[in-house]
């Protein structure tokens, strides 16, 4: 899909984080480039939330270095870094539930002057989501868990952002629900939107994704297109569930 | 005379100012989770301020005159302080388990009361507070000081400010958002540490306007004043609903209210004659909130808020 030779939009490099004592990524190095869907899978505490929670500044890394579309993000402050383009959509959707779903997007585009285009965003994230315009005045606590996870993957994208990064979309939502989030995904990346996306289910995840990264216990141990790691025997008996 | 509406008055007054200064606690609890107990010497300090500027100026300028300067001093002098305790006793403490900071800030607390005691001119004993003379005003049966006319006009004035700010603006937006989730916040863009300045700065200029109000209607401040009217404004707070700036505006008023009507009502009532007047008034307030507390617990206005995953 991409030209080889188009530099990465997101480039991590040997990248460690810790909390405390423990250390949780133990050194990862894997790249983003424009367009592409990137997924990193793996089971709970291999470190896929960590690794995303270092990229947008919510932790410091211990070492190593992230770069991200010509500016080098360590020690940036989080709320430095979605002015760079770089949007993160956290595990357990984490919308604000006590403002309405409207007051929710704009906060997306919080740091955002041109007031027009972040209308015709606005538009555009209800023609994604058409309930959260039914629904723009109710407060965000009172929207089902599918509806929520809409809400923060729409508060993501008013950022407009050059990569979207989405912490576990599907988690907890009913299979219906998650076949939504996964095929808006698709649509997003059909608009040629670059994401970054952590899932459990691996199975939709590989299937959407350009590149591929399996963790576990903070290391990367696999990686691949996604439909080589799909076909892989070893990704199919750990995470996808054949015997 | 114990005439309903001058009671009504009196506890409304009273309430207002308890209410003016809830605001502080109310907001940086609802962000921060910190019950900043150096709050009341915040209150305190800016009633210094203002007692400065007013004894800077010369001495024939009329109150009315002076009084937008001294609430600017007073202003300046409880924020200064606030910002300052943030900035250097309480941000690094950020993360800590939360004892820490509590015991910060009754420490600070006590070194703000000392400081004033020992450097401020003759502070040792309650200096005297500039008053408005003229006839006290008769409102719908009850009778009014002229300088408590000034809370009954800044309090609704800084309650609408306040509500506007939060409700209308950018910043207030960012502000209520930091409040509920302040992680989220940071990846809206939000600088979650200008927020928490921002809300003790608004903390402390309310503060400080309540202290103007409050050397106007006691026409002296003290080194002491902020540790029991504190004490009830913090109360005041969690009777409201603490995190929520109107519950604390509520709070504020029913509790002055009940202190109000206590003092003038409790003694008429058969056997409880020795419970009335003045002395039993901080008891019966403290009774309100207990029974709140155990009916309540939330407050009047507070939701019941589920742990942060």
């Amino acid at each position: 899909m991409t030209p080889p030779h188009a530099p990465p939009l997101l480039e991590v490099h040997d990248l460690h984080v810790a909390y405390g004592k423990i250390e949780a990524v133990k050194g990862i190095t894997f790249t983003v480039h424009p367009g592409e869907v990137v997924t990193l899978i793996g089971t709970n505490g291999a470190g896929k939330t960590t690794t995303l929670r270092a990229l947008s500044g919510l932790l410091p890394p211990r070492s190593g270095t992230i770069h991200f579309n010509g500016h080098t993000l360590n020690g940036t402050p989080a709320h430095r870094i979605v002015a760079l383009g770089l949007a993160h959509s956290p595990e357990g959707r984490h919308i604000f539930p006590r403002l309405t779903i409207t007051e929710n997007l704009q906060l997306g585009a919080y740091l955002r002057k041109d007031t027009t285009a972040v209308n015709d965003d606005l538009q555009r994230v209800h023609a994604l989501f058409p309930v959260l315009a039914e629904r723009a005045r109710q407060p965000a606590g009172t929207l089902s868990g599918g509806e929520q996870q809409m809400l923060a993957m729409g508060r993501a994208l008013m950022s407009r952002p050059k990569l979207l990064m989405l912490d576990e979309p599907s988690m907890g939502l009913s299979p219906i629900m998650m076949r939504k989030i996964m095929d808006t995904i698709a649509e997003l990346k059909a608009a040629g939107t670059t994401i970054l996306l952590v899932e459990q289910n691996a199975q939709a995840a590989l299937a959407l994704a350009d590149q591929a990264h399996v963790m576990e216990v903070g290391r990367i141990v696999l990686s691949g297109t996604g439909a080589q790691l799909l076909h892989d025997t070893s990704v199919r008996k750990a995470y996808l569930g054949e015997d | 005379m114990h005439q309903l509406p001058q009671q009504l008055a009196n506890g409304i007054i009273l309430g207002a100012m308890y209410g003016l200064i809830a605001i502080g606690y109310t907001m940086v609890y609802g962000i921060v989770q910190l019950i900043n107990f150096a709050h009341g010497e915040i209150f305190m300090i800016g009633g210094f301020g203002a007692l400065t500027v007013h004894l800077a100026l010369p001495a024939a300028t009329p109150l009315l005159l002076a009084l937008p300067l001294m609430i600017a001093g007073g202003i300046t002098a409880a924020v200064a302080i606030a910002v300052t305790a943030e900035r250097f006793a309480y941000r690094p403490l950020r993360g800590a388990p939360r004892l820490a900071p509590l015991i910060t800030a009754i420490g600070l607390s006590i070194a703000l009361q000392q400081a004033v005691w020992k450097w401020y001119p003759d502070a040792k004993k309650a200096r005297v507070f500039p008053q408005f003379t003229g006839d006290s005003l008769h409102l719908l049966g009850a009778t009014v000081q002229r300088g408590e006319l000034f809370l009954l006009i800044a309090a609704p004035l800084c309650m609408t400010a306040l509500g506007l700010f939060v409700s209308r603006t950018r910043t207030g937006r960012g502000m209520q958002a930091t409040a509920q989730d302040p992680d989220t916040a940071r990846l809206m863009g939000i600088d979650t540490d200008r927020i928490i300045v921002i809300a003790f700065t608004i903390g402390a200029a309310f503060a400080a306007v309540a202290a103007v109000a409050h050397g106007l209607k006691y026409g002296q401040v003290d080194f002491r004043m902020g540790f029991i009217t504190g004490l009830k404004a913090f109360t005041a707070a969690v009777l409201g609903g603490i995190g929520n700036i109107y519950g604390a505006m509520l709070g504020g008023l029913v509790l002055g209210i009940a202190e109000a009507l206590a003092t003038g009502y409790i003694d008429h009532i058969p056997g409880m004659a020795q419970f009335g007047g003045g002395s039993w008034k901080d008891v019966w307030a403290f009774v309100l909130l207990i029974l709140v507390l155990l009916l309540r617990p939330q407050g009047l206005l507070g939701e019941r808020v589920a742990d942060r995953a």
